[in-house]
This record gives C-alpha cells, sequence and structure tokens, in this order.
C-alpha cells in the first residue's frame, strides 16, 4: 500500500495501480475517456487526465503512473485545467453536438466533463469540424458508427479484443480524419456483433448504437 | 551488465588482414589501368539532374571515338547546385584530376573530344582542381570545399557504394575489427567519452543509450538505425546511404557487439528506392565477407542486417511509432518511458539510432574520443550536416564542425543570397523547427545553441529565405504538413493542429481577425504541452517562432491585409503602370493564361482584377526597358484602370 496526498487529502491505494484508477476510487474525480479499468497499457490518447505532481517540471498523464508512497498531487491546478480545457473543447470541435436526439443524452461522458470543468459544450474560437461519411466502410449488419459522435478514446477496440480475442473495430484514417471502422466481413461481424454489444455499452458517447 | 566474450585478438585481426589484402590488390588493379577515369555522381541527386544521360552520353562519345577511360560511378558528393557532378582524371594530359559542375550530355560529349583526345581541359568549365597544383585553382581555395569537415561524409562522392572493396581499401571495416579486440564495455566507454550525440534531432548522448540496453539483463538486444527521413525537404540520411552505405552497416556492428545484439535492422521509408537497393547491396556483400553472419570476422560474434522499407509517415520517424510499424501495427507514437532502450521492438531492448549517428562510430573507433572532441563545441562535439535549400547560391549538403555561426554557413560556404536580394528568415529544423530572423545569424551551430533561439536541430533541414517569403505562409505550410502526417491518436495533435492551420490560412486569405494573434500563442503553447509525442509537441514551433520574431508580418496581415512578402495571392495583385507601358506591345497579353489583361483606348493594357489569377507571368513577359507590370499589397493599392478597349 501506498500512502499520498491528492489535493491535501491523505490517499492509500495498492502501489500496482494507477494514479488515474487510486483517485477515482477514492471520489476524487479527474476527466478521462481513454482509459478503462484493468488496462495493462493506457493509449494515452484523449489527453485529459492531467495532474501535477510536486518535484515535476512537467504535467503527468495520471493514467500512466503508478501511485508512490508520498507523492503529492493536486488536480485542479491552473495549468491543468487550462490543458483539459482545450483538450474537451477541440475534442467538442469535431463533435457533433445534437444532444436531443442523442441516446447518450443525460448520461454522456462529455456532458458530465463540460459540468465538471464548468465549460460549455459548444466551443469558443473553433471551427467545427465534422467528418464526411464516406461509403467505402465495411458494413455492419448488427451495428452503426456515428463518426461524428466519436471521440476516438478508443475503448470498443479494447473491448472487443477483451471479449473477442481479437478486434473487430479498428482506426482507420489519419490525421484530423481518423475514425473507427468495422473490420472484416459482414457474415463475420453479424454472427459475433449481435451476440456481444460490448462496444455498445463500453462507449461513452454512443458512437456505436444498434441498427 | 552483457559483457561479450573476450575474443582472441589474432582472430579478426587476420580475418581482417586478408579482405583488407584482396581489397588493395583490387584497387590497385583498378588503379593500375592507364588512361582517363570519369567519375560521376549518380546518387537519386545527381540521376535527377541527369547523371545517367551524361554517363550514357560519355560511353557513347567513348565508343565513337575510340577511347580507353574507365568510367567509374560514385555516391553523391553533396554539391545539389552543381549536379550532374564529373570528376575527370586524366594522367596523360599532365592536368590535375578536375572538378566539373552542371555536365549535361552535351558538354560530356565535347569534353570527350577536347580534353579526353585533345588535352584541352576547357578552363570555363572548369569548378577546380580536386587537388593542389600548379595550372588550376583547387576547390580546397573555395569556401564550399575549404571550410566544411567531413567525418560523415568523407568518403561521400569518392568511392562506388556498390562496391564494399573501395570501403575496405580506405580502411573501411577496420574500426569493426579494432573493436572486436576489444571489451564489449570499453568500446561504450569510448562512445560516451566522445560525447557523441544523436543526429536524429533530439542530440541525446549515444553512450548513455547504448549503455542503458547494455544494462537490460539476459534479454536480446536489437538495434535499430532510423532511416526514416520524413522532414520535408531533408535528404542526408538518403545521400549517405546511397553515396557510402557501409560506413553506417560498420557502426552498427560494432553498437551490436557494443549493446549484445545479434539482430540489426535498417528502417528506410519505401520512398528512397536507390538507397533501399544499394543498402540492400551492401548488406549481401557484407555476408559474403563475414562482417555480417553467424561468425562476423570470424569471431563467434554473430550479427546479422535486414531492412525494413516503411510506407513514408513523417511520425514513423518517431521512435515508438518506428517500432509499431515494424511490428505490422499503425504507425503511432506510445507513451515514453519506457524509452526503446528498455522496451522497444516485441518488447525487447532496441537501440534505436539515426545514420548519421551511427556513421559517426567507425570514424570514433579508429581515431578516438580525443580526435572527435577537437571538432565542434563542448556541449556538442563533431559535425552537423545539413541540407541547406531555397534563397541560397550553393544549395546542398554541408558538413560543418558545430559551432560555426549560421552567418558562416549561409554567406560564406553556401554563397549567401542569390540575385541581389535580401536574408529574410531561416527555418531550421524541418517541421518541427523554427525561423529565426537576421538578429540569430551569429547564432553558433549546435544542438543547445538553436534549441535556445527557439529552432532546433531537427534532422538537419535548412531553408533559407529571401525578402519574398512570407512567414506567415512559412508558418500555414509547415503546419499543413503536420496537420496532415499526425498520426490522429491523440487530440490536441489530431484536432489541435487543424484549427491552428485554420487560423493560419484565414490570415493568409485575408480574413484574420483581431485576437487571432492571442488565439495562435495559445492553441500553439497548449498543443505543445498536451500532445503525446514529439510530433504535436514541436509542431507549433514554426507557429510560436514566427510569432516571436516576425509579429508585424502577422499584424499587417490582420490589420491591413497586407502581405508583407507580398507571397499570399489573395492579399496581392498585379497592374500595370500606364507611365511605362509601351504603346501597341502585347507581350503580356499573348502570355496571360486567363485572358486578363485588356489593351485600353490609347493602345496600352490592363489588367481586369476580376479574371487575374495572380501567377505573375506577365511581369515575367514585360520586357525590363519598360518594366511596367507592378505587384502590391494590400490588393486595394491597385489604380483603377479604365477599361475602355
Ligand atoms: C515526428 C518525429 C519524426 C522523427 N523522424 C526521425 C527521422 O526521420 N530520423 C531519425 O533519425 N529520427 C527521427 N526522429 C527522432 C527519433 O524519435 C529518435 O529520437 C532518433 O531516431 C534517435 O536517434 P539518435 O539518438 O541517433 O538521434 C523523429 C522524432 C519525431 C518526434
Amino acid at each position: 500500500m501506498a500512502k499520498f496526498i491528492v489535493d491535501n487529502k491523505t490517499v492509500e491505494a495498492d502501489e500496482s495501480i494507477t494514479l488515474l484508477r487510486a483517485c477515482l476510487e477514492n471520489d476524487i474525480y479527474i476527466p478521462n475517456l481513454c482509459w478503462l479499468k484493468g488496462m495493462a497499457d493506457a493509449p494515452v490518447s484523449c489527453r485529459l487526465c492531467f495532474v501535477e505532481i510536486e518535484g515535476e517540471e512537467q504535467l503527468t498523464s495520471s493514467c500512466k503512473i503508478k501511485v508512490r508512497d508520498d507523492m503529492v498531487v493536486k488536480t485542479d491546478t491552473p495549468a491543468v485545467r487550462r490543458l483539459q480545457k482545450t483538450a474537451f473543447q477541440l475534442l467538442m470541435s469535431a463533435h457533433e453536438i445534437n444532444c436531443k436526439v442523442c441516446p447518450a443524452n443525460k448520461k454522456c461522458e462529455l456532458q458530465k466533463i463540460a459540468r465538471f470543468l464548468k465549460t460549455g459544450l459548444k466551443p469558443k474560437n473553433m471551427n467545427s469540424h465534422l467528418k464526411e461519411i464516406s461509403a467505402d466502410m465495411p458494413p455492419n449488419p448488427s451495428l452503426d458508427l456515428h463518426v461524428n459522435r466519436c471521440v476516438l478514446c478508443g475503448r470498443c477496440i479494447y473491448t472487443c479484443i477483451q471479449k473477442q480475442g481479437q478486434s473487430q473495430i479498428t482506426f482507420a484514417k489519419r490525421g484530423i480524419d481518423t475514425i473507427i471502422s468495422f473490420y472484416g466481413a459482414p457474415e463475420v461481424l453479424s454472427a459475433t456483433c449481435s451476440e456481444c454489444l460490448a462496444c455498445v455499452s463500453i462507449c461513452p458517447v454512443s458512437a456505436i448504437t444498434l441498427t | 551488465m552483457k559483457k561479450a566474450t573476450p575474443i582472441n585478438k589474432d582472430i579478426p585481426e587476420q580475418a581482417y588482414d586478408r579482405i583488407y589484402k584482396q581489397a588493395m590488390q583490387r584497387q590497385e588493379a583498378f588503379l593500375s589501368v592507364p588512361g582517363p577515369r570519369i567519375h560521376i555522381g549518380t546518387a537519386t541527386c545527381g540521376i535527377a539532374a541527369g547523371a545517367l544521360e551524361t554517363r550514357s552520353a560519355f560511353e557513347e562519345a567513348l565508343a565513337q571515338r575510340n577511347i580507353d577511360a574507365q568510367i567509374h560511378t560514385v555516391g553523391c558528393f553533396g554539391h545539389c547546385y552543381a549536379e550532374p557532378v564529373v570528376i575527370i582524371d586524366h594522367p596523360d594530359s599532365g592536368f590535375p584530376p578536375i572538378f566539373y559542375p552542371e555536365v549535361t550530355s552535351a558538354k560530356a560529349k565535347m569534353l570527350t573530344t577536347l580534353f579526353l583526345q585533345e588535352g584541352d581541359p576547357r578552363f570555363e568549365h572548369i569548378l577546380g582542381a580536386t587537388v593542389a597544383n600548379e595550372m588550376i585553382p583547387s576547390i580546397m581555395d573555395f569556401a564550399r570545399f575549404n571550410q566544411e569537415k567531413r567525418v560523415v561524409m568523407e568518403k561521400c562522392g569518392q568511392i562506388d557504394p556498390e562496391n564494399i572493396d573501395e570501403y575496405i581499401a580506405s580502411d573501411g571495416y577496420s574500426a569493426l575489427a579494432k573493436s572486436l579486440q576489444r571489451d564489449s564495455v570499453e568500446i561504450i566507454d569510448l562512445v560516451k567519452k566522445s560525447g557523441l550525440r544523436g543526429r536524429g534531432g533530439a542530440g541525446f548522448p549515444t553512450g548513455l543509450k547504448w549503455e542503458f540496453t547494455q544494462n537490460e539483463q539476459d534479454n536480446e538486444t536489437i538495434v535499430v538505425c532510423n532511416a526514416d527521413e520524413g522532414d520535408p525537404g531533408a535528404y542526408m540520411d538518403r545521400t549517405i546511404l546511397e553515396s557510402n552505405p557501409h560506413q553506417i552497416l560498420e557502426g552498427m556492428v560494432i553498437c551490436g557487439y557494443a549493446t549484445g545484439a545479434r539482430r540489426g535492422i535498417i528502417y528506410v521509408r519505401a520512398e528512397y528506392p536507390l538507397a533501399v537497393k544499394l543498402v540492400t547491396h551492401a548488406v549481401e556483400q557484407a555476408r559474403a565477407y563475414s562482417i555480417l553472419g553467424q561468425s562476423v570476422l570470424n569471431t563467434d560474434f554473430a550479427f546479422d542486417i535486414e531492412i525494413f522499407q516503411g510506407s513514408g509517415a513523417f511520425v514513423c520517424g518517431e521512435e515508438t511509432a518506428l517500432i509499431r510499424s515494424m511490428e505490422g501495427h499503425r504507425g503511432a507514437p506510445r507513451y515514453r518511458p519506457p524509452y526503446p532502450a528498455q522496451k522497444g521492438l516485441h518488447n525487447l531492448p532496441t537501440v534505436i539510432n539515426n545514420v548519421k549517428t551511427f556513421a559517426c562510430i567507425a570514424p570514433i573507433v579508429n581515431k578516438g574520443a580525443q580526435w572527435f572532441r577537437t571538432i565542434g563545441t563542448k556541449q556538442s562535439p563533431g559535425t552537423a550536416i545539413f541540407s541547406v535549400v531555397g534563397s541560397v547560391v550553393h544549395a546542398g549538403l554541408v558538413e560543418i564542425p558545430m559551432g560555426v555561426t549560421l552567418r558562416t554557413l549561409i554567406f560564406d560556404i553556401c554563397g549567401g543570397i542569390p540575385d541581389n536580394k535580401q536574408f529574410k528568415a531561416v527555418q531550421i529544423g524541418g517541421p518541427s523547427g523554427g525561423c529565426l530572423p537576421a538578429e540569430f545569424l551569429d547564432t553558433p551551430i549546435d544542438f543547445d545553441s538553436l534549441t535556445e533561439a527557439g529552432a532546433m536541430m531537427g534532422s538537419g533541414g535548412m531553408v533559407v529565405m529571401d525578402e519574398d517569403s512570407c512567414m506567415v505562409d512559412v508558418a500555414r505550410f509547415f503546419l499543413d504538413f503536420t496537420q496532415k502526417e499526425s498520426c490522429g491518436k491523440c487530440t490536441f495533435c489530431r484536432i489541435g493542429t487543424h484549427q491552428l492551420l485554420n487560423i493560419l490560412a484565414r490570415l493568409t486569405r485575408g480574413e484574420g481577425r483581431e485576437g487571432d494573434i492571442d488565439l495562435l500563442d495559445d492553441f500553439s503553447v497548449d498543443i505543445k504541452n498536451g500532445s503525446l509525442c514529439g510530433l504535436g509537441k514541436t509542431a507549433p514551433n514554426p507557429v510560436l517562432t514566427s510569432l516571436r520574431y516576425f509579429k508585424d508580418e502577422y499584424i499587417a496581415h490582420i490589420n491591413e491585409k497586407c502581405c508583407p512578402g507580398m507571397a499570399c495571392r489573395t492579399l496581392t495583385a498585379f497592374y500595370i503602370e500606364l507611365d511605362q507601358c509601351a504603346r501597341g506591345c502585347d507581350l503580356c497579353e499573348a502570355c496571360c493564361p486567363v485572358e486578363a489583361v485588356f489593351t485600353t483606348s490609347n493602345r496600352k493594357k490592363g489588367i481586369d482584377q476580376a479574371l487575374c489569377v495572380k501567377c505573375g507571368e506577365c511581369q515575367v513577359a514585360c520586357p525590363p526597358d519598360y518594366d511596367a507590370v507592378r505587384k502590391v499589397s494590400p490588393a486595394a493599392l491597385v489604380p483603377v484602370i479604365e477599361h475602355t478597349g
């Protein structure tokens, strides 16, 4: 067990777990999207879970470091909040903001983060960038993908590998055009996906839905 | 710590002796053939300039005139401005070997007749003799040659990259033979003492990196040479691979021995087909000479090298993305630590070094750490190689001691700015680097000074810009590149660079708004701090440095819709100065691709601004005696000319 301080509060946690998990389990919320409990290697891609650790010059991704005795952590410094807000707004600039028709409404991770960071859903000073829906994506008879809801956290890919051994979902394209895409023959997808639906329930923003 | 088993000193020495003697014999046989020798540079740059045609022209002309001469293909000399480069060594003429620049097919035929047959070297075509002599000025009299210091590129352009004997005959692989007689710890110590820092951009101490890997007990180690070279405008790694691949292989084998690896991989982009071909050939030759394989130079040390062809994504040059790509995944970086030296390819400790870093190893082993430290500066020993391009007279690859100032490099060595134009800025370090203005010309070129100035050594791209370039547009150009090359994994790089590009593009279109400068600055800082890998962390550098040093240009774009460099099309316009326009002259009208030029009632010309696409052809076509076409910014400055033709 390691004993350390987060936001002036003493926390105890097993040395094998990450700081992010330790905080979440002790009711200290740190915004996050791409991390899941149990992941051996977090992708560190959503860039939300920054914290400040005393003695370290730069902000740290809390999903990536293990807890240590006597570490002094701050989760709400101005620098942390600034980066989190920018990251969040960037995500929102590529997100279709139409909550009323979205099945995730009210339980959406993005709405939760916006409330927590006290920022609006619609980013200021940014162009909205929505992707064209391309027709060449392999279809999935059981599931629909909503690329402009997707925040590319990758939880679905991780979960699919856990459940199926091999992912039926993958990242495709790159840069600003990056999307997730189903992968494989429609018959296979139809057989495996209609039974499983793990990706549908793990998605924080309802980007994968039942057809 | 892994330590190689001590090797009987005689074994590698004897093995090396054998191949050295054989190489010398072949070299002497080549040199003892009487008659002229024609050395032609046929790396990619030479070939692009027509070196293969030049070679055919020589072959044809020699056959036609029944002249016995040997054609010797070599790699690149680094003098791009002079390609195709030919050196003719014609002992019977009484002249020393002569360096000829820009040898076209026609020139090749002419030189065959006039020089090779009749003994007249045609002074007007000579750049210089390659050795000091009484008759012709030597190339070493020119700064472009004598201020260089060649360590990595010493043999580039001198030897045939396809012939391992030529490398061996010039002491190649002797450093390997020496290394195999030493303890691996000693070699790492030597590299540490030399102060060598990685040439791939970040400048991490190479000896330390090797030591980390060596400290990873028990595990098999892998040596990777990073030849991804994705910076736009940078081509030194390609040139070295194409001109002297064995010096890189030698560095890799020594590294393998020092770190306890059996496997080496060269990660080279598939867009470098000639480099891939030559380095593959070099590996085969090295195997045939027992320099690679089960028993390196007859010792019990086994090491082999494979070639991995990357698909040319810039981000795959980043070491963790490079590893992912070799494992068959998307080329996306991962969080560090663990560093590749601890957990690299297939989770094995992996030493990743740049092409130039490996090429420094053999000279260091041969001449010693102390010698290496006499070159360059205390914190950055050795040389730096830049591909100097843009507005300079003598563009090309330049290898200089670290610590030389930007001014010396640009103005003395590379001949300054052509066409009497003014220097405006130098962009160093490619898309991760920055633009430095004239005030920084006296900055010494080394890792730390450049970083301090806001630029970066990067992998050595250097673009010199004159008064006609627009710094906002330059920043937009590099952001456009990084934005496209982002792998899309992390939020800041994927969306942040896109937003940054949007703002810059808006400015160059004259749609800048108040507050944009602060917005650019804020975004840049956040992307720098928030991105996962080096690509995103450095992508805002061109914006940050141009904002710092050329803020007035940003302000002009936003407030006055003016582009001071007159490069942004939307913000500029052409018009014809009626006082200078010659009645009846039709040159501008004839060349206009969109029929925007019209004739006025007094038979002069005007430009229809609604039709003009601002290609500038009319300005080129207008005879210098009239010089009547003007370019202005902002576009609103154009006087109205009645369309009454
Ligand atoms: C976006 C990006 C691109 C890179 N491209 C290259 C490259 O083309 N060649 C290279 O040697 N290093 C490149 N690097 C640096 C490598 O990650 C790594 O630091 C280097 O290969 C280590 O070798 P060195 O110690 O010899 O410099 C790149 C880094 C980043 C962030």
